[in-house]
């Protein structure tokens, strides 16, 4: 697996396991996966997570399973999936820890 | 420099795939995705092992630009189109850097890697060599490159636009969103930075906006025109992209990227630091 480093921006693998050096009672993960209508996952579409305002924060590429991973802050965020199978958004409520929410495009 | 000579489109690229003198170049930090599929013809750099120093913190000097694009087989009257992923941070610090060596012509793929997927225009795997060249690089131009102490300097008196996200600028978070939380830097910003998020000058798509919308972004966040501006955000790449914006697309003079960004001030010892949503006082 690629560990994410502190010197990079780019979106590190999203398939990977979490780092062991992860600390979850301090850092709030907001995951889960892209699907089309019909259920299937979509590999390589970009998630763009928004802040309550509605501005970008972050943005990251799906893995072949369709999964997405962001380590955020606790509060009300908005996922946005770009697609070239269309698009779609999901609205999440984050709390420390693990917070897995789906997103659908069409 | 303007949109017409910076920039060019998607449409423009592809059919421009194969033209004679034209050079794409994909730069990402993760050279995986140039490996499931880039555009035809296109050479990789990558961010981290092809244009960083590998032992000091900085980038190639002149000597190591020199080699790495002779190796690559990109010559110096060659059209240089760059391009990548998250957005072109890369590509636009990649761009930054050409600028800063002299190359005559390089420009950036509006939307980068993104806007190319999502347009679904084709992708290949097949290897790609050219031949070897002998490039020449100039002297670095640091009208273009900030460097630590001429940023303390500008405290209160020149532009100081901070490009990360607000959670970076107010401090609540010390990188993106998309990475983990736990450097041991100060969080915050440098006193007076007005925030401008690189993201607001993009679309969705990865696109740039107008040059109308950009200068009002701009306006709006209280950039001086008639002061220098010094773009910084976290290690200087997204930094690339805002300065791409003020001095490319915009034509402001005098705008430098500050790459040693907030990874370099955030730890410096005895320098002001902000917190919180505002500027702040010099």
């Amino acid at each position: 697996m690629t560990a994410p480093t502190a010197a990079g921006c780019a979106a590190p693998d999203q398939a990977a396991p979490l780092p062991a050096s992860l600390d979850l009672e301090k850092e709030t993960v907001i995951t889960g996966d892209v699907r089309s209508e019909a259920g299937e996952v979509v590999a390589g579409a970009y998630v763009r997570l928004l802040d309550s305002t509605g501005e970008f924060t972050a943005e990251v590429v799906t893995s072949p399973a369709g999964q997405f991973r962001f380590f955020a802050a606790p509060g009300a965020w908005t996922l946005r999936a770009l697609s070239r199978h269309g698009n779609g958004d999901a609205a999440v409520t984050a709390a420390r820890g693990i917070n897995e929410v789906a997103v659908t495009v069409a | 420099m303007s949109r017409d000579t910076a920039l060019v489109s998607a449409e423009w690229a592809e059919k421009n795939i194969d033209a004679p003198g034209v050079v794409f170049v994909e730069v990402d930090e993760d050279t995986s995705a140039y490996d499931t599929g880039h555009i035809a013809g296109a050479i990789k750099l990558d961010w981290r092992t092809d244009l960083q120093d590998q032992v000091r913190r900085d980038f190639v000097n002149k000597s190591q630009f020199e080699a790495l694009l002779s190796e690559r087989g990109v010559g110096n009257d060659d059209v240089v189109v760059l391009y990548g992923g998250n957005n072109n941070w890369f590509a636009a610090y990649a761009y930054w850097y050409f600028k800063l060596y002299g190359h005559r012509d390089v420009k950036l793929l509006d939307g980068g890697r993104k806007k190319w997927e999502l347009d679904a225009r084709p992708l290949v795997t097949d290897a790609v060599t050219r031949p070897r060249t002998e490039y020449v690089a100039q002297e670095p131009d640091n009208t273009i490159r900030a460097f630590r102490d001429e940023v303390i300097d500008a405290i209160g008196t020149k532009n100081l636009v901070d490009v990360r996200s607000p959670d970076e600028f107010a401090g609540r978070l010390l990188a993106p969103a998309h990475l983990p939380q736990e450097q041991a830097q100060r969080a915050g910003h440098i006193p007076t930075a007005i925030s401008v998020p690189w993201s607001k000058a993009a679309k969705e798509d990865g696109t740039f906006k107008s040059d109308d919308e950009l200068r009002k972004i701009y306006a709006a966040a209280g950039l001086d025109d008639g002061k220098e501006t010094i773009a910084y955000c976290r290690i200087g790449e997204r930094s690339s992209h805002s300065w791409f914006v003020l001095q490319e697309l915009l034509g402001h003079p005098n705008v430098k990227n500050y790459d040693g960004s907030w990874t370099e001030y955030g730890s410096l010892v005895g320098v002001p630091v902000a917190l919180g949503d505002e500027p702040g006082e010099a």
